[in-house]
């Protein structure tokens, strides 16, 4: 099952065996709305987190999306370059962004729960 | 929430709000950017049926000319279009000029029916205050200047505009593009023209404010008309290569440059008696050293105002000032400013997006075809 958490730029991590599964908040995809393009992370890269790695963008605006954990990008959801409105449709799901590998498990303990998040979320409401 | 200055609103505020608009300030006014739809939804909607638009916070107002003096001789002094030869009923595109032939806003001018040498004239929201004291100073001795900051301006654009407005108010049908006429409403008189900032058939609407909500919910009671927010009415305006004032014109821009040549009236150039008038002749003499173009990015990357423009050595020969996602383009669109030399249609370029250099291609504007209802002469 692994676990899910949140970074305070509104992105989930799902972590299981040490491989991290990032994307973007249903909350982030809603204030964003249509999403028309999704730029991602070269295979392989190792990022850092805090790195601006990726770029998703609506039709009115660009927006970072940052690399919540350290480590190696080992798979990027190509599916969204075709089709960025997955990003809407499926947000936590099938609108996936990257994965990475985690240089440091540790870091996954700054990041927030659910429940944080939420409250965090509808502070920016 | 603190604001260094009071937000203005628009007659339409409480109703943008019971509409669930997300609002912004802009221009000083706190203006729906988009509704529940969504600026996507909302872009598509105005090209395939109709959408309806506040546009309020725009300046309006009427010059009248003292006894003796012919205000459209008048406001020639500070436009480089042709006012005067402008017939009763008839709209002009024109911009007020600085003494060096820069745009300092971009404006219509409408001659009313019946005018009685009067004009009324549709600014920017931006550029209101100071055109109107630019107004004032240069001409303000020999005109009366009405700011008519009580009536709300409505835009209704898209393809059943036409059928959803003579529904309401019959006789609209047949005005044609850049025609205007009065209209009487439950007593009151509208100025209604024929024209638009989408590229798409529709109208401006002259309201008094207090009638403006109800007119507003009753144009949307029609299942054509939706509500559309500033989003949408960029990325409309953008594919139909019209310019933002402030984003691809602005002070230091000539007409020449920013290629609206057919705004400098003939009769105009030839007595060359426009502010800025030596060096805007002598652009079109020689050619300016920019020019305003559209740029098609080749690949999905949206190019936005101030991403680099490089030519295939990679030296920089320009800026994009208008860029974004087209949705009825499906696809990136831009406009931007390049040494001239660099802008003849076809011309292959790079944008710089991110550190990256993305091609690029110079292509004729509008991205999506004008669909103005013109009558056959």
């Amino acid at each position: 099952m692994g676990m899910i958490k949140f970074s305070e730029d509104h992105e989930w991590i799902h972590s299981e065996d040490g491989i991290a599964t990032v994307g973007i908040t249903d909350f982030a995809q809603k204030a964003l709305g249509d999403v028309v393009f999704v730029e991602l992370p070269e295979l392989g890269a190792n990022v850092a987190k805090g790195d601006d790695i990726a770029v998703v963008e609506s039709v009115k605006a660009a927006s970072e999306v940052y690399a919540p954990v350290s480590g190696e990008i080992v798979a990027v959801n190509s599916a969204l370059e075709d089709d960025p409105a997955l990003v809407n449709r499926s947000p936590q799901d099938d609108g996936w962004f990257f994965k990475i590998k985690l240089a440091d498990e540790g870091e996954l303990e700054d990041l927030l729960d659910e429940d944080a998040y939420d409250a965090f979320a509808k502070d920016q409401a | 929430m603190v604001q260094d200055q009071e937000i203005k609103t628009t007659p339409l505020h409480a109703l943008h709000l019971e509409l669930g608009a997300k609002m912004v300030p802009f221009a000083g006014y706190d203006m729906p950017v988009q509704y529940p739809l969504g600026v996507l939804k909302e872009h598509l909607h105005v090209r395939q049926s109709a959408g309806l638009f506040d546009v309020s916070h725009m300046g309006q107002t009427i010059l009248r000319g003292h006894e003796g003096v012919d205000i459209a001789a008048l406001l020639e002094q500070l436009v480089p279009g042709s006012i005067q030869t402008l017939v009763e009923g008839g709209l002009r595109y024109t911009m007020f000029l600085n003494d060096n032939g820069g745009i300092l806003d971009d404006l219509m001018v409408t001659r009313p029916e019946n005018a009685e040498n009067s004009l009324y004239l549709v600014v920017n929201a931006g550029c209101k205050e100071a055109d109107f004291a630019l107004i004032q100073k240069k001409i303000g001795n020999k005109c009366h200047m009405e700011i008519l900051d009580d009536r709300a301006l409505l835009a209704l654009q898209g393809p059943k505009a036409v059928d959803v407005l003579e529904g309401i108010i019959p006789g609209v049908a047949s005005l044609s593009f850049m025609r205007a006429r009065n209209f009487t409403y439950e007593g009151q008189e509208l100025y209604i023209s024929r024209s638009g900032y989408t590229g798409e058939d529709g109208f401006e609407i002259s309201i008094p404010g207090y009638k403006a909500p109800a007119f507003a919910k009753r144009l949307l009671g029609s299942s054509a008309v939706e509500a559309i927010g500033l989003g949408a009415r960029d990325s409309l305006r953008l594919e139909a290569g019209l310019c933002l004032y402030g984003s691809d014109l602005i002070p230091e821009t000539t007409p020449v440059e920013a290629d609206l040549l057919f705004a400098l009236g003939k009769v105009r150039r030839e007595r060359k008696d426009f502010p800025g008038a030596e060096r805007i002749l002598a652009q079109i003499e020689n050619g300016p050293d920019i020019k305003r173009v559209g740029i098609k990015p080749l690949g999905r990357a949206p190019a936005r105002s101030h991403t680099g423009i490089v030519d295939l050595e990679g030296n920089l020969i320009g800026e994009i000032t208008s860029g974004g996602f087209g949705p009825s383009a499906n696809g990136p669109v831009a406009m931007g400013y390049v040494k001239s030399k660099f802008s003849e249609i076809g011309t292959a370029l790079g944008l710089v997006i991110r550190g990256k250099v993305m091609e690029a291609e110079v292509v004729a504007l509008p991205f999506v075809p004008h669909r103005y209802f013109r009558k056959p002469k």
